[in-house]
């Protein structure tokens, strides 16, 4: 194989093609730039946001405490067993996509995908290093410089300065964020943290410096399996053909009869993040980013000429030319993914605001799964795990229904009280309980384990299993 | 609605065919009428490729890899996966030598004081039961027949955490010097009683735990050649390590059959000690194991 792959004239592999977005100005624009700054200032930010939840508890709003096995969210804390709860918010969430991709089209391509903002963010700061688009393709074309060096050694600076932000914030979900901002600025870290800042920090240039449009064309799913989710009445960007073409240049006061509104600038084409000419129509590629639209909109007013060659519509609208209504975003589609929604979210909210704080697992020994003792009575033995949720130290006391005891007692406590069994705060109690009974005609009784909680009262319950066989 | 993924049409070397259709080059080449479009691989594909071709050869050179007829390429390092078992199992080792030294300082009726302490000397008593004695006692410790349930509370020897350790140390009838050791008589074979004696004792034995009928005849020689041992109550003796005749609980059986054989013939099983044979932290973790299963004392 050769360097470039060329066999015989026949290119396997295709080199990539730099591509040098322009400045744009709009209202898309501006609303990219105020999706960006809330955006990162949510995921900068979030971490050093507070929430009292008493002592002995992190008072972290957010944060996922792998060491201690909780992930805390505002007022909801969540526990390894119920992880179901994040399956749950995930459905919901690419519910919520499907939803938002049948009303308004790829949106979250466009303004909200970290890969997008901070692509988006890379590129200003190209911008205000290198220069707008001509520039710096002039810089890349030309020889190495003093003035190539700094300007490109600078860019990569910042790049990598911003990736280091973006990794450090990044650790500060998983720990309480005050503490390790010390510990980060005294440079005494655990290697997982600083792992992951680098980790990170190396994804962020990768992916964002280099990258770029190639994650949203050859990587991304959601590119992939969104033109199923589309149909005529979604929201996308639109060339308008009927009133664009033929399209060709135009000089001040030439009559526009007999030929369209699209002078043939490249505007459009120019201030493209991906790559493409929207006026090709639809593509795979294109992200919804709505740059072409402020675009082509800053010539249409150039040249006096209605705004909207280049538009946010619908593929039916554009192909008849009708006016957009709010009514059209009404429509089977958009009301069963909000139905689905709906159902779902108040499960998630009922399950959330229904959570038990209290839990109760018992296992009965297998083996063996009884024993004779010497007076005849018969032994079973279980293990029992009192799950405290609450943020206070608690004691339970014990019961058991469905068998007449003659004796409970604690593994290697014979003499402790039974019916107060201490459960630290926000922590799992175990103990190991003998239950004696008289010998019973059943090999296998059902009985239950109720522990009362002191404090509320509040009562849990699980069923069990009393095994009763033979001696020798 | 279709989504076009369009590309431009390559920028073309010269007489390259371009396709109708989809406007992009062809290769050029033909197959019974079919031709293959020219649809370029992106190069950082070949790069990622060339990357892991680089990866393989540096795994080659730094891990064991290649056999060879004497065996196999070494790695650069040495790194086996034996020499890291060993590494994690060093650490460990050191982990643990610092609660075997706490172990062997405190009596073994204290260690329960120190939560911690105590759940290291069960997790290592589990594990050495499991290799030295589940074979006779069982995985869960309730033994079988002619090997006792070490979950009950009925012990031949004693049932103390210091008389298991003991017990576990020093063997039953065992070959060591220091080893329990106590022998029944066997009164078929060795011609002490009749067999219609021996079932009358045996309907006396039973009868003391409340299994079938008395026999006065059984009682009295009993009284004559059991007692002696077992006690006049047949409440047994541990420090010979008779058995309690009363209770619930039959080392070889309770059915009359079973009785009668014990006292035809005896049984005096035997269990090894252990004294030597593992280390002395481990008996001592094993009897604190197995006197927490239920029945210690």
């Amino acid at each position: 194989m050769s360097d470039d792959g060329n066999n015989g004239g026949i290119t396997y592999f295709e080199k990539q093609q730099n591509i040098y977005p322009q400045r744009v100005w709009g209202r898309y624009r501006k609303l990219k730039w105020l999706a960006m700054v809330v955006l990162l200032g949510i995921y900068y930010g979030v971490p050093w946001l507070r929430w009292d939840r008493g002592p002995h508890v992190p008072d972290q709003a957010v944060l996922i405490d792998m060491p201690s096995r909780r992930a805390y969210f505002f007022f909801i804390e969540i526990w390894p067993q119920e992880v179901y709860y994040l399956t749950a918010i995930l459905i919901f969430a690419a519910l919520m996509l499907f939803f938002v991709t049948a009303l308004l089209g790829r949106v979250w391509c466009g303004y909200a995908c970290p890969q997008t903002v901070w692509t988006d963010l890379f590129i200003w700061v190209e911008r205000i290093v290198q220069g707008d688009r001509n520039a710096r393709m002039k810089l890349d074309k030309s020889p190495l410089s003093f003035e190539k060096i700094w300007k490109k050694g600078l860019t990569h600076s910042l790049w990598i300065l911003i990736g280091v932000c973006t990794g450090g914030a990044w650790v500060f979900y998983f720990n309480d964020a005050p503490t390790l901002w010390e510990h980060i600025i005294h440079f005494d870290v655990p290697w997982s943290v600083s792992s992951w800042i680098v980790a990170l920090t190396a994804s962020t240039y990768v992916m964002a410096g280099y990258a770029r449009e190639q994650v949203c064309t050859f990587m991304c799913p959601y590119a992939r399996f969104q033109s199923a989710m589309f149909d005529e009445d979604t929201l996308i960007i639109g060339y308008d053909e009927k009133r664009g073409e033929p399209r060709g240049k135009h000089k001040k006061g030439d009559s526009w009869d007999g030929r369209g509104h699209c002078i043939d600038c490249m505007q459009c084409v120019n201030v493209c993040p991906v790559g493409i000419d929207i006026r090709d129509g639809l593509q795979m590629e294109c992200i919804a980013c709505g740059l072409c639209v402020d675009a082509c909109n800053n010539i249409m007013d150039k040249i006096e000429l209605p705004r909207g060659l280049i538009r946010y519509d619908t593929a039916s609208h554009i192909e008849k030319g009708t006016q957009l209504k709010l009514a059209h975003f009404f429509r089977p589609r958009t009301f069963w993914y909000a139905a689905l929604l709906t159902v779902l979210g108040a499960f998630v909210i009922f399950g959330l605001t229904h959570r038990s704080v209290v839990e109760l697992h018992v296992a009965h020994d297998r083996n063996p799964l009884y024993v004779m003792m010497s007076d005849g009575d018969i032994r079973n033995g279980y293990t029992l795990k009192i799950l405290n949720k609450t943020h206070q130290d608690r004691v339970y006391s014990l019961s058991v229904e469905g068998i007449e005891t003659t004796k409970l007692m604690l593994q290697n406590a014979p003499d402790a009280a039974i019916e107060t069994l201490p459960v630290f705060a926000d922590s799992v109690g175990h103990y190991r309980l003998f239950l004696f009974a008289e010998k019973q005609k059943a090999f296998r009784s059902n009985i239950t384990f109720i522990i009362t909680e002191q404090q509320d009262g509040i009562v849990t319950e699980q069923e069990t299993i009393f095994i009763s066989g033979e001696g020798r | 609605m279709a989504v076009k993924n369009k590309k431009k049409p390559s920028q073309g070397k010269a007489g390259r065919e371009i396709d109708k259709i989809s406007g992009i080059e062809t290769t050029g080449h033909e197959w019974d009428g079919l031709k293959e479009l020219n649809n370029p691989l992106p190069r950082w594909w070949l790069w990622v490729f060339i990357l892991t071709c680089v990866w393989a050869v540096g795994y080659w050179v730094v891990y064991p890899a290649w056999p060879t007829i004497s065996g196999h390429t070494k790695g650069k390092y040495g790194w086996t996966q034996h020499k890291q078992l060993a590494a994690g199992q060093e650490e460990i080792r050191e982990i643990q030598a610092a609660f075997l030294a706490m172990l062997r300082r405190t009596p073994l009726t204290d260690v329960k004081k120190d939560p911690e302490l105590y759940a290291f000397a069960l997790t290592g008593g589990a594990v050495a039961f499991k290799n030295h004695c589940a074979a006779c006692h069982g995985t869960g410790a309730d033994g079988m027949a002619h090997y006792p349930n070490l979950n009950d509370d009925d012990w031949l020897w004693g049932g103390s955490v210091d008389e298991i350790y003991r017990t576990i140390k020093y063997g039953i009838r065992s070959s060591h010097d220091e080893t329990h050791i106590s022998a029944m008589s066997s009164f078929g074979t060795d011609g002490i009683l009749t067999r219609p004696e021996i079932l009358a004792v045996t309907d006396h034995v039973r009868s003391l735990s409340g299994l079938g009928e008395d026999n006065a005849r059984g009682a009295v020689i009993f009284q004559e050649q059991c007692s002696s041992c077992h006690g006049l109550d047949g409440k047994g003796d541990r420090a010979i390590g008779a058995p309690n005749l009363t209770d619930a609980v039959w080392l070889y059986g309770s059915s009359r059959d079973a009785v009668s054989s014990v006292i035809f013939s005896a049984r005096n099983s035997v269990m090894p000690h252990w004294h030597g044979v593992i280390s002395d932290d481990k008996i001592r973790q094993l009897a604190l194991y197995v006197h927490s299963l239920g029945g210690g004392e």
